[in-house]
């Protein structure tokens, strides 16, 4: 593989606003990569035409070059882009046969300010279908492999992206997390991806699964790298009622190596239910290893608990569902999308057909348990209730972290399972996020930091922190990051 | 009306107001008013000035409801609502949040509309408070809640019959104010009141302008004798709301007398056939699966934010009833007519400004102008009379150049034409003649062409009527008829005591009389 491919982002951008390198020809070797990998991978649904990545790589150069003219903190960069945030006359689908000709008419927030960095869109990355699954193999465009092992999932739903970092297909990528979406995939593929506070990041322009419980996150190889992304990501948006300003808690600043080195004082609680029964051993084990290295860092790891936390789950099910049911109403194929011919058909007829056909099976499953979920003398006992639960958990998340600075436990239960697996078992492929999905529940941060493999194939840690907190799990992320020095690279087939 | 030969006749004397077997109506009304004087719409920054505009050209991703798009409050809204909740005596929530109401309709852009419910976890805006509808009656309110409008649709004919729909976005996304009434409304009358009250109230506040077209909608609920309920939509007029109403009353108790039921539903008022028609029959009321809108945050209404509101509030008709009363001394009941519309409550300011008599003007206001209007159905602001044209045709009636008769001839032409009133006396060669001294004249002359009138119009009053035509007839009619007869009468007492004590030749009469003066004989 190309060396250019490897430079960390914090470098690469120094080197570009430098000249020593040029975006040009960071952006030809990425698209060199792309060629040689995608069929294996799958990792996008949609690219942005070469002519195109390479005129916006040179017009940085030229800036570079002529000292005039904005260049950004993310100079000719290329970001990878799941595919329900939208981007402004580039094809956005959510991996659903329903949205497969839509093209956006405006941008994300979250793609203007990077924009704005002089980050290049570099194509859309594939996705379980509206977001919801844990694999990635609910698209209508096909499953992402994951480019540890061709014949597993690279978790999801933000699969594409994961897959793509960890190809070198991308150096940076945004993925959405609505019950574990950048965490599991990051898990998974060995990368890091983080879940902001809710609140942090602008949702406007996000392709909407659960509003009350996802984020746009960002994703990357590494702590610093992913912190970089993220800190250009925050900031109140009049467009979004339910964001906030980011108080300074939440970015990371790298700092001399020694001062990053050392936890001590840090108070890492672990909650028991993590490594519960639904834990693969050599999952349980690959944690334990890791924070018996945070502990020589100088943290003190304490188990605790979080006694409700398994009825997470089904609460998360029930709200995702539910809002996902009204969410998704609006695809009906009369202003975009699927349109079927019509036959004469009254309005109900028409509208029926084409989400028949325009939704896969898991979208139809959530739509109608959600529909379910909140129709008349429903709603206490099942939406509410849910929400109740949320409250509880907060409370209960806010107790522990009274004694500890953050908690930590396997981002997934289990290693990355082979495509097809799971797929009949709705039920099972639900238990993946048992994790993850509190942080959503909660609104509190929580990152997936990759920790070690075994029988091959990644394992990740997952930090928690308390809101706006983001920064200090970057601090510990980046100290164990360099502490586990792990130098695998994914083989697919060849180098 | 139909008569009911059904069961319960003889109930039914006893309610209703005493017509024959009159089952008891119960009505309920949901007005949607468009808070117009917002410049955009609820939840995004598009115009709300849409109408005459091409078809989905006040649109933008959000009212769309494209993917990835979120509303965000225009809180002007919010201090709308805060004024109609206040001007009603309604209680204001502390906290109100948005709802969402789902259902799939192709006039809602996300198939489902943020608007406000008062269950499953909703806080509607205001609940409570009521109108006055006159006739001493109250029409409570039941809760106010903002919401958006759906956007429109369009058919060529009628529902039934078109071959397709069209839909036009603009006006989705618009803010609306729902005013839900308990249903104490008992006749299709009464609703029309109800209506004329709230919207008089709601043009004083400024929130809406009752000019254009479709800013004020109302869907009725109607149940006979307690039974089901039918909802009727699409009333757009509030003549359309006494139509719709009394036909489905004959509707309904026509399938009672047939001994069949009446079935909950809704219905679609045809206003081209002026029929209702059937839109669909439930056996229950349809699930709108509502849940809190994730995407707003919910609203805290703070006291200093109504006292604020309250500060700028303008005054309500009836404060400014009073007003009228005492200080133009006009009679509560005239006064109440007037502020039955802000228009011509406004009117009427506006022509006391020209210094025209407030009584005088009141009264022909709500007396022959509002007859004039309400027969060429119109309103005020649609006639071509102004405050100038009023001020002048008072004046002209003031100065004794038009009497009210005549008065009443003008003010037609000027509702229809617009001309100035003293532009249509000349043309028209209107002038009355008014004092007695132009009349002079006019009296001499006729008194000496009908020597015999004269004679018998002494006696009798017949005559003396005689006489009084004849003025009228030699003045075209232009006379003032009460200046003419006073005219008449004095010429008349006139000649009587000259006679009394006169020389012969002043003697009109040739046949003696008993009652004769002495010298005559």
């Amino acid at each position: 593989m190309e060396s250019l491919l490897r430079i960390p982002v914090s470098e690469l951008c120094d080197a570009i606003r430098r000249g020593s390198i040029k975006a040009e020809d960071y952006m030809a070797s990425t698209l060199d990569r792309i060629r040689r990998l995608e069929d294996k991978v799958h990792a996008f649904i949609t690219l942005v035409e070469e002519p195109i990545l390479m005129e916006r790589a040179r017009e940085i150069d030229r800036r570079v070059k002529d000292g005039r003219g904005f260049v950004g903190s993310l100079p000719g960069i290329p970001i990878a882009i799941k595919d329900l945030i939208c981007t402004k006359g580039l094809r956005t689908t959510c991996g659903s046969r329903i949205l497969e000709g839509y093209i956006p008419s405006y941008n994300a927030t979250v793609i203007e300010r990077l924009q704005g960095q002089g980050a290049i869109v570099l194509g859309k990355t594939n996705m379980d279908e509206f977001a919801m699954g844990s694999s990635t193999e609910f698209s209508y465009f096909g499953p992402t492999r994951n480019p540890w092992d061709l014949s597993r999932v690279p978790g999801g739903s933000s699969g594409g992206s994961a897959a793509a970092l960890a190809a070198y297909e991308a150096p940076l990528a945004l993925g959405s997390d609505t019950g574990g979406s950048v965490r599991c995939p990051a898990s998974f593929c060995s990368v890091v991806g983080l879940k902001p506070t809710y609140g942090l990041v602008s949702r406007f322009g996000l392709i909407a699964y659960a509003n009350s419980l996802e984020q746009i996150g960002p994703m990357a190889r590494t702590v610093e790298d992913c912190a970089l992304l993220f800190s250009l990501m925050v900031g109140r948006d009049p467009l979004d009622s339910t964001s906030v300003e980011p108080p300074e808690t939440v970015f990371f600043q790298s700092q001399r190596t020694d001062d990053a080195m050392d936890l001590k004082g840090l108070k890492v609680g672990i909650p028991k239910e993590f490594f519960g029964e639904g834990t693969q051993e050599p999952v349980a084990e690959a944690v334990q290893r890791t924070l018996e290295k945070l502990e020589s860092l100088g943290a003190q790891c304490q188990e605790t608990t979080i006694p409700s936390i398994h009825y997470a789950l089904p609460a998360y099910y029930i709200i995702a569902m539910s809002e996902a049911s009204s969410n998704l109403a609006r695809y009906d194929g009369l202003r975009y999308g699927l349109r079927v011919p019509d036959r004469g058909y009254g309005w109900n007829a028409i509208f029926s057909e084409n989400r028949r056909l325009g939704f896969g099976p898991e979208v139809k499953r959530r739509i109608i348990l959600g529909t379910y979920a909140l129709s008349a003398g429903y709603f206490e006992k099942y939406y509410l209730k849910a929400q109740k639960i949320r409250t509880i958990l907060r409370m209960e998340f806010q107790r522990a972290f009274k004694h500890f600075h953050i908690l930590a436990g396997p981002s997934m239960p289990i290693l990355p399972f082979k495509i097809g697996e799971k797929v009949s078992n709705p039920l099972e492929m639900y238990m993946c996020d048992v994790h993850t999905v509190p942080a959503n529940l909660t609104g509190l941060p929580a990152l997936s930091l990759p920790c070690g493999f075994r029988n091959g194939l990644p394992v990740g840690i997952q930090f928690m922190a308390p809101a706006f907190q983001e920064g200090l799990i970057f601090k510990v992320a980046f100290a164990l990051e360099k502490a586990l020095d792990l130098r695998e690279e994914p083989s697919l087939g060849f180098r | 009306m139909v008569k009911d030969k059904g069961k319960g006749g003889g109930k039914g004397r006893k309610e209703g107001e005493g017509k024959e077997s009159e089952p008891k109506v119960i009505i309920g009304l949901e007005v949607h008013v468009q808070l117009t004087n917002l410049k955009t719409k609820l939840f995004c920054s598009c115009s709300t000035d849409y109408r005459g505009a091409e078809p989905n050209t006040h649109v933008c991703p959000i009212c769309m409801g494209e993917p990835g798009t979120l509303p965000v409050l225009n809180e002007g809204a919010i201090e709308d609502a805060i004024m109609v909740a206040l001007a009603l005596g309604s209680n204001i929530s502390k906290r109100t949040l948005f709802s969402r109401k789902n259902y799939f309709y192709p006039d809602m852009p996300k198939n489902f509309q943020i608007s406000q419910y008062d269950g499953a976890g909703g806080i509607p805006f205001a609940t409570g408070g009521s109108v006055s509808i006159g006739v001493g009656k109250e029409v409570r309110i039941r809760r106010i809640q903002i919401e958006e409008d759906p956007g429109r649709l369009v058919y060529e004919g009628t529902i039934d019959a078109s071959p397709f729909t069209l839909v036009d976005y603009n006006r989705a996304g618009l803010p609306l104010i729902e005013i839900v009434t308990e249903p104490d409304i008992e006749s299709p009358k009464e609703a029309r009141m109800f209506l004329q009250s709230l919207r008089s109230i709601l043009e004083h506040l400024g929130v809406f302008d009752e000019s254009l077209q479709g800013a004020m909608r109302c869907d009725a609920n109607i149940s006979i004798r307690g039974g089901k309920r039918v909802e009727i939509k699409n009333i757009s007029s509030f003549k359309d709301v006494e139509r719709a109403l009394s036909f489905e009353i004959t509707r309904q108790k026509g399938l009672l007398a047939r001994g069949l039921k009446v079935g909950m539903e809704t219905r679609h008022w045809d206003d081209l056939r002026r029929i209702t028609v059937s839109l669909r029959i439930k056996e229950e009321e349809q699930d709108y699966r509502y849940f809190p809108e994730p995407d707003l945050v919910p609203i805290t209404i703070s006291e200093d934010l109504i006292a604020k509101v309250k500060a700028r509030m303008p005054i309500l008709p009836s404060e400014r009833k009073k007003i009228f009363a005492d200080k133009y001394g006009i009679p509560l009941q005239t006064a109440e007519v007037l502020v039955s519309s802000k228009a011509m409550a406004d009117f009427f300011e506006e022509c006391i400004k020209l210094k025209a008599d407030p009584l005088t003007l009141a009264n022909w206001l709500t007396g022959d102008l509002k007859a004039l209007l309400n027969e060429m159905e119109i309103e005020i602001w649609e006639s071509k009379v102004t405050p100038a044209h009023m001020a002048e045709l008072l004046s002209l009636m003031k100065e004794g150049i038009l009497s009210g008769k005549m008065a009443k001839e003008v003010l037609k032409e000027v509702v229809a034409t617009g001309k100035m009133p003293r532009k249509i006396v000349e043309e028209r060669g209107l002038r009355t003649i008014a004092s007695m001294e132009s009349l002079k004249e006019v009296v001499e002359r006729v008194f000496s062409e009908n020597p015999e009138a004269v004679r018998d119009a002494l006696r009798q009053e017949k005559a003396v009527h005689f006489l009084i035509g004849q003025v009228m007839k030699a003045t075209k009619g232009s006379a003032d008829p009460l200046i003419a007869n006073e005219a008449v009468r004095k010429k008349l007492e006139e000649i009587a005591s000259l006679s009394s004590s006169s020389s012969p030749s002043l003697s009109l009469s040739p046949s003696p009389s008993p009652s004769s003066s002495p010298s005559r004989t």
